[in-house]
């Protein structure tokens, strides 16, 4: 019988504020499962700490709430030992790209098969409300005491220097665009990454939801707000690398991060680069172990009536004097 | 005092001399060659060991090195006996020497009757033309040599040693490559001077009169997959040993050929966890490269395919990470899938995985931390041994949470440990720290060959097939152990957090399933002690009024100096502790329960163990034996300590300080 997307759902109660983005966030992903059908046991969700570290809670797959900036390397450690796994890392943006930067551009060099979504919401909610490494240079949210010091980070722009070969953006508003942009990035071959915009009514007080609905920008003429997403889709953009050539990737890729740069009145969300024909990091192990994903570490016998089954005979051989 | 280390004149123990008696077969015999990093020290030291492995001596070789990638100064210690040693000693009788820096250090640990081989081209180099030299060794060696009224060179080092009674033997290495690239026409080799490792090995196998056969077998062995260099190397082998075999006259040390002992093997020092892992199933290595670690990942990834009895060939990944904390969290992640799963650093590294460890902890992970410790604090010797992170692994963390911190003390030990490590992580659901050190990591030592069939896999309560109930993770069990799910098993559904969860492993602060959690994994602590076999909790090796307690790499020191006293009919008990938490404090009691003496040896400045046992027994060791001058302790320190201590002559603290 199918899934339904309730049955991806638990009964933990969810905590988070209300109006909160986050919610879109894990119904989306709900929603992906369901119509993709994937049985819950093949499924885990990895997350980071903060607000967005409880989704794993709140999904009916196996859910592991790890460490500050460290869902990265749990995630892939599990992916790598049972390449069968669909794997889905989440955390915040502190998470990912401040106390996790190292691990997610070492993530993409990797390029291991699975799909990284990032709750971007430029605050750090749960401990009330300072800068996040997405906030803009010298913008002052309503709890911090001066404005912010710091440039911001663009997360597609560095997820694709990095090496993610699946960089999009979406609006956690947008539950159907955003539901079939995660369903994109769990189908792409290699690790996807999904920087969803997602208001903290609490805490941001300038990119809240009527700010994305462009409530600030009325249309003279037709006297109706004016929003600022947008989706590459409905445009002539094409994000795709097409063909193995150095020309075609550069112009994907600087495509990708120029269009990821445009804000403020005109904000894409959409796929901006999408490049299978870089091996992902299962495809590079069987270039060393033929049977990696038949036999992966995760399904391999180390035992038959409790005495060991691998042979060291031949080891030992060698250092025999 | 501690300035004058270097330099001072070994005064060797009289029953050391007893066995270098002249005209008779030699018992115990040590060899030493240092050059700079990169000239292949080490490669003449491996065949030196196998010359003497070949002929059925047992072998105990430490390699010493600086933090450097060529240039500065290293050097190998091969001792080699026709009894069982697991140490080195203070000295040596034989050093090869073609760099200067090698003389200025090493000439007055040659002992009385010694041999000295070296390149007479560096006579007149003085102790200032020696740019690698430390600030501090110079003045010491210049003051050294004036206040002994010798010149400030080569020259007048070994007039020293020569009064001492070593005989030394020049010759010049280039000349000799010279003559060898005539004889057999082949001009490359006139500048080789990487050869002089092969060189000089070869002429103290000549001079020592080691039949040349081996010496051949040696190097075809050690250059099994290079033909031409082989050869090279057999041609200016052979030359060198005929050379000194005709040109430095003959020697007091004579050696026999032995049989070899069957099942023996000739192993580096990490081979043990390295081989350990494999046969334990461990299918998963995540690691960030640093010394002296990386070797054991390094094996693993060169033999990576496994072969599997009657089933197809597995593997191991091993995977380098950008960090330490990486490298333990994608270890964790792979546990969680049901693989045996490990991670190996050294205190560097350990520190930044804490955080983690403490997630493994509160999440009942089985994961495997190999501790190759070296000496800090901090970065500290970074090539250089100590055993100064036992408190850190035992206490680090956040919050309270049970684990396991286990030693091992030798190699072999190391190898069945390591099958044993991995049962306990698994049975006990708890993170476990294997702590090893750079002593072990570097040395190259004769063994038995390992036997797999002692080991045997218990993988505790982890399950294989999908539960029939609702499945619970964390679900409160009269033994306080939950069946183990792992991610994929259908109907195995589980949560985990870092925060404090209830039994399906979702968030929660109540107070009560607070306590209940606590609890449960704490109790685990008291579960180990009760489930390990004793003779894997503590080894008593010996009994004796006076009694050694230490654990890890100390092990092979102190077995040899218990040795050498006993032949003076002093009989010394010794306690080895391997498993250090949760700490087995009845079973130590009793293993001391015929000791009046406890003398606590570790090589590091406070007595971490000490301290443990102090805290345990409301009892301070009686003495203590420290050394944390980054190198590793020899036996006849130790016998002369023990000795003193026997004889009531020494301090509470005595500190140890032998070696370059």
């Amino acid at each position: 019988m199918a899934l339904k997307v309730g049955d991806y759902k638990t009964d933990v109660h969810n905590d988070w504020c209300p109006g909160c983005g986050d919610f879109g966030i894990v119904n989306s992903i709900q929603m992906a499962l369901a119509e993709m059908e994937i049985p819950r046991h093949e499924t885990a969700i990895f997350s980071g700490i903060g607000c967005s570290g409880k989704t794993s809670h709140f999904i009916n797959v196996f859910g592991v709430h790890t460490l500050h900036g460290r869902v990265l390397p749990f995630a892939q450690g599990a992916k790598i030992s049972n390449p069968n796994l669909k794997i889905i890392a989440v955390g915040g943006d502190g998470d990912g790209l401040g106390i996790g930067a190292g691990h997610f551009v070492a993530a993409g060099r990797r390029n291991v098969d699975m799909t990284y979504i990032i709750f971007d919401n430029a605050v750090y909610g749960l401990t009330k409300g300072q800068a996040s490494p997405t906030l803009k240079l010298g913008e002052k949210t309503k709890s911090l005491p001066t404005p912010n010091t710091n440039y911001n980070v663009n997360p597609i722009g560095l997820a694709i220097a990095s090496g993610f070969t699946f960089a999009a953006r979406a609006y956690s508003y947008d539950i159907r665009h955003l539901k079939d942009i995660i369903i994109a990035a769990i189908n792409h071959k290699g690790l996807a990454f999904v920087d969803v915009l997602q208001p903290c009514p609490t805490y941001n007080d300038i990119n809240t939801r009527d700010w994305f609905n462009g409530v600030d920008r009325v249309d003279e003429t037709t006297n109706k707000p004016m929003p600022r997403i947008y989706k590459l889709e409905d445009t002539d953009y094409d994000p795709v690398v097409h063909y193995s050539d150095e020309t075609e990737l550069n112009q994907k890729k600087t495509q990708a991060i120029v269009k990821s740069l445009e804000w403020d009145t005109k904000i894409p969300t959409g796929i901006f680069y999408k490049n299978e024909l870089i091996t992902p990091y299962t495809r590079r192990l069987i270039d060393k172990i033929p049977n990696y994903i038949e036999n992966p570490s995760a399904l391999q016998n180390i035992s038959k009536n409790n005495a060991p089954v691998t042979k060291i005979n031949h080891i030992l051989d060698s250092y025999k004097v | 005092m501690f300035a004058l280390i270097v330099v001072n004149v070994i005064n060797v123990n009289a029953r050391y001399l007893m066995l270098q008696q002249v005209n008779e077969v030699v018992s115990d015999f040590t060899w030493m060659i240092g050059g700079p990093q990169g000239s292949g020290v080490e490669t003449a030291a491996n065949i030196f060991s196998q010359v003497f492995s070949k002929m059925g001596y047992q072998i105990f070789g430490k390699r010493e090195y600086y933090s450097n990638i060529k240039g500065e100064h290293s050097y190998f210690a091969v001792r080699v006996s026709d009894k069982q040693i697991r140490s080195s000693i203070k000295g040596t009788n034989m050093l090869i020497a073609f760099d200067a820096e090698t003389i200025f250090r090493h000439a007055n640990d040659v002992l009385e009757n010694g041999i000295i081989i070296y390149d007479s081209t560096l006579e007149n180099i003085k102790v200032s033309d020696v740019i690698t030299f430390d600030n501090d060794f110079k003045e010491r060696m210049e003051g050294f040599l004036k206040s002994n009224n010798k010149e400030n060179t080569i020259k007048g080092i070994l007039e020293l040693a020569s009064e001492r009674g070593a005989s030394i033997h020049s010759v010049s290495f280039r000349s000799l490559l010279f003559e060898l690239s005539e004889k057999i026409e082949n001009p490359r080799i006139k500048t080789m001077i990487r050869m002089f490792n092969v060189l000089g090995v070869s002429l103290s196998l000549g001079l020592l009169m080691i039949p040349t056969e081996k010496l051949t077998e040696s190097i075809n062995s050690i250059f099994s997959k290079k033909k031409a260099i082989a050869d090279m190397n057999v041609s200016a082998a052979n030359f060198a040993y005929n050379y000194a075999a005709a040109k430095f006259g003959s020697t007091d040390f004579k050696f026999n050929i032995n049989e070899i002992k069957e099942n023996t093997l000739l192993v580096q020092g990490y081979y043990g966890t390295s081989i350990g892992k494999i046969i334990a199933g461990c299918r998963f290595q995540s690691y960030y490269p640093i010394t002296p670690a990386t070797d054991e990942s390094n094996f693993l990834e060169t033999n990576e395919i496994l072969e599997i009895n009657e089933d197809r060939p597995g593997s191991t990944l091993v995977i380098q990470t950008e960090d330490e904390i990486s490298a333990i969290g994608m270890a964790i992640g792979s546990s969680l899938t049901g693989v045996r799963s490990a991670t190996c650093t050294s205190g560097p590294g350990f520190v930044l995985m804490i955080e983690c460890l403490s997630w493994a902890g509160i999440n009942e992970v089985p994961v495997v931390i190999t501790f190759y410790q070296r000496s800090g604090p901090s970065t500290g010797l970074p090539t250089r041994h100590g055993q100064d992170d036992l408190l850190c692994a035992i206490n680090s963390g956040v919050g309270e949470f049970p684990r396991i911190v286990y030693a091992s003390g030798n190699v072999s030990d190391s190898f069945y440990d390591t099958a044993n490590v991995f049962n306990y992580a698994d049975v006990f659901q708890v993170p476990v720290i294997h702590m090893m050190d750079k002593f072990i990591a570097s040395s190259v030592t004769t063994c038995q060959r390992f036997d797999e069939t002692k080991v045997n896999i218990d993988r505790g309560k982890l399950l294989d097939e999908p539960p029939s109930n609702a499945y619970k993770r964390f679900e409160h069990t009269a033994d306080g152990l939950s069946p183990r799910s792992k991610i994929g098993l259908e109907n195995g559904i589980f949560w985990n957090t870092g925060d404090e969860s209830d039994v399906e492993g979702h968030i929660s602060e109540d107070p009560v399933n607070r306590v209940e959690m606590m609890d449960k994994r704490q109790s685990r602590l008291d579960y180990i002690l009760e489930k390990i076999p004793e003779s894997e909790q503590i080894v008593k090796h010996s009994d004796g009024e006076f009694c050694v307690v230490s654990w890890g790499s100390t092990q092979g020191p102190i077995l040899d100096a218990i040795d050498m006293l006993k032949n003076e009919g002093i009989n010394i008990g010794f306690v080895e502790i391997k498993l250090l938490h949760p700490f087995p404090k009845e079973l130590l009691k009793k293993s001391f329960s015929n000791s009046k003496t406890i003398i606590d040896v570790e090589a590091n400045y406070t007595g971490q163990l000490g301290s443990i046992i102090k805290q345990n027994l409301e009892k301070d060791p009686d003495y203590y034996i420290l050394k944390y001058t980054g190198r590793p302790m020899t036996c006849t320190e130790l016998y002369d300590t023990l000795k003193k201590i026997v004889n009531n002559n020494a301090e509470k603290r005595e500190v140890l300080t032998y070696g370059a």
